[in-house]
């Protein structure tokens, strides 16, 4: 890619990235949550492999991290969910047993912050390993 | 009512683009409009006249909101429409490579 | 706002026509774009900011693998004429008339557009509040009221991400 798309991508993947960070923690409080703030995230990734070319990053690598990345995250939400089991008092599977705040401050509304995070963290991670996987495919198989 | 009827005209464009053409690219693209036509009638039947976007605002005011729950359920739908349209592209790739051709046709006559 | 759906509606099967007839294949991935960016134009006039949201950076993303897949290969369609066509055309409209006029006598039963068309929407609107303790009652409904619907999501991501680091091996382990 040409010297100008790639000065403009240095500047702004680091902001796109704050923003999809924004997205997901203020997901309770503003429109967004998990899914929008994890697409975003990968965008970012995407548009940094896009302007660079393919020798910018080591991309087997970055391949296996970003699936481990995923896999922990889906734990994570498993995990989560079966606390309830153990600590929520009744054992239900899917209880929300953190305290409610007051509605509409940063802390508060119990779980949902948590699970938000595991999905972002999810989503992105899944669309960047597709990604990267046809990628590799590409530059192996030429 | 012709709202409705629109919505369903969308997903029978999207079931011509995947029974009538030979391309592959064009049969994926048949089905992603299908996805979308079917997610745009969900929102569709959720929708208030004079509603607003289901929020709590700060100072708590009443007023009258769009349902939420086609919305929560769309919402999953979207990003899983994009993970199966990557799939049937990946396959797409993987025939490209063996039979250097799109044409459903000429896969057919091959036969590795 | 009911003529504002309506235009934006007919441009977007006039763009889906369009792109599934166009010989060049680049021009139709391209025309492909028009369904989904309208889409999120009627996202926005529905009030559904958080779908918008996610269907912008959706399709983007979809146009990008789009053109990675269809770069390299020859890009134009060979188009051949077949016998039977004027069979086939005929059968196709008598099949879409009949769709959509079961398809009216189904939607007369609903609600007109822009009334409430689910009683449960009140008993999840009310008491969301309080209950959930999350101002985005979108939010709330995902995570807490239908818990086992994003835990399946999820469940689909990870298997579509598995089928296609399947396909997409091109050697074996030695």
């Amino acid at each position: 890619m040409t010297i100008i798309v790639q000065k403009v991508t240095q500047m702004m993947c680091g902001i796109i990235f704050l923003y999809g960070i924004y997205i997901i923690v203020h997901g309770h409080l503003t429109p967004g949550g998990g899914f929008a703030g994890g697409t975003i995230i990968a965008g970012s990734f995407i548009l940094l492999v896009i302007a660079f070319g393919s020798e910018f990053l080591t991309l087997k690598k970055e391949e296996t991290g970003s699936s481990l990345l995923e896999s922990g995250a889906i734990l994570v939400f498993l995990a989560i969910a079966a606390a309830g089991l153990l600590i929520g008092g009744v054992g239900i599977f899917f209880v929300n047993f953190l305290p409610k705040g007051t509605v509409g401050s940063l802390i508060s509304a119990g779980i949902i912050p948590l699970f938000n995070i595991a999905i972002g963290i999810e989503v992105a991670a899944a669309l960047l390993t597709i990604f990267l996987a046809l990628l590799i495919y590409k530059e192996e198989s030429t | 009512m012709t709202i409705y009827l629109l919505c369903i005209a969308l997903f029978l464009v999207g079931l011509y683009g995947v029974v009538a053409k030979r391309n592959l690219i064009k049969m994926v693209i048949g089905i992603a409009i299908m996805e979308y036509s079917i997610n745009l009638f969900l929102i569709l039947i959720g929708y208030v006249k004079g509603g607003t976007a289901p929020i709590l605002s700060a100072d708590g005011a009443q007023r009258i909101f769009v349902d939420p729950l086609p919305q929560a359920m769309v919402l999953t739908a979207i990003v899983i429409g994009l993970a199966t349209t990557a799939l049937l592209l990946a396959i797409a790739i993987r025939l490209y490579k063996k039979y250097n051709t799109f044409d459903i046709r000429e896969i057919k006559k091959l036969k590795g | 706002m009911g003529i504002l759906l309506i235009v934006i509606l007919v441009l977007m099967i006039g763009g889906a026509l369009f792109s599934l007839e166009a010989r060049d294949l680049l021009s139709a991935v391209i025309a492909y774009g028009i369904v989904g960016f309208g889409l999120v134009i009627l996202f926005l006039l529905l009030q559904a900011p958080d779908l918008a949201l996610v269907q912008i950076v959706v399709e983007a993303i979809t146009l990008i693998i789009m053109i990675a897949v269809i770069m390299d290969s020859t890009r134009e369609e060979v188009k051949t004429k077949s016998k039977r066509t004027a069979a086939y055309v005929i059968v196709s409209i008598v099949f879409a008339g009949l769709f959509l006029y079961f398809f009216n006598r189904v939607t007369g039963t609903l609600s007109a557009f822009g009334e409430r068309a689910m009683r449960m929407s009140l008993a999840y609107i009310n008491p969301g509040a309080e209950i959930t303790g999350s101002a985005n009652l979108v939010t709330g409904v995902i995570f807490d009221f239908r818990g086992y619907d994003t835990l399946g999501e999820a469940t689909i991501l990870f298997t579509a991400v598995i089928g296609v680091l399947t396909v997409l091996r091109l050697k074996g382990r030695k």
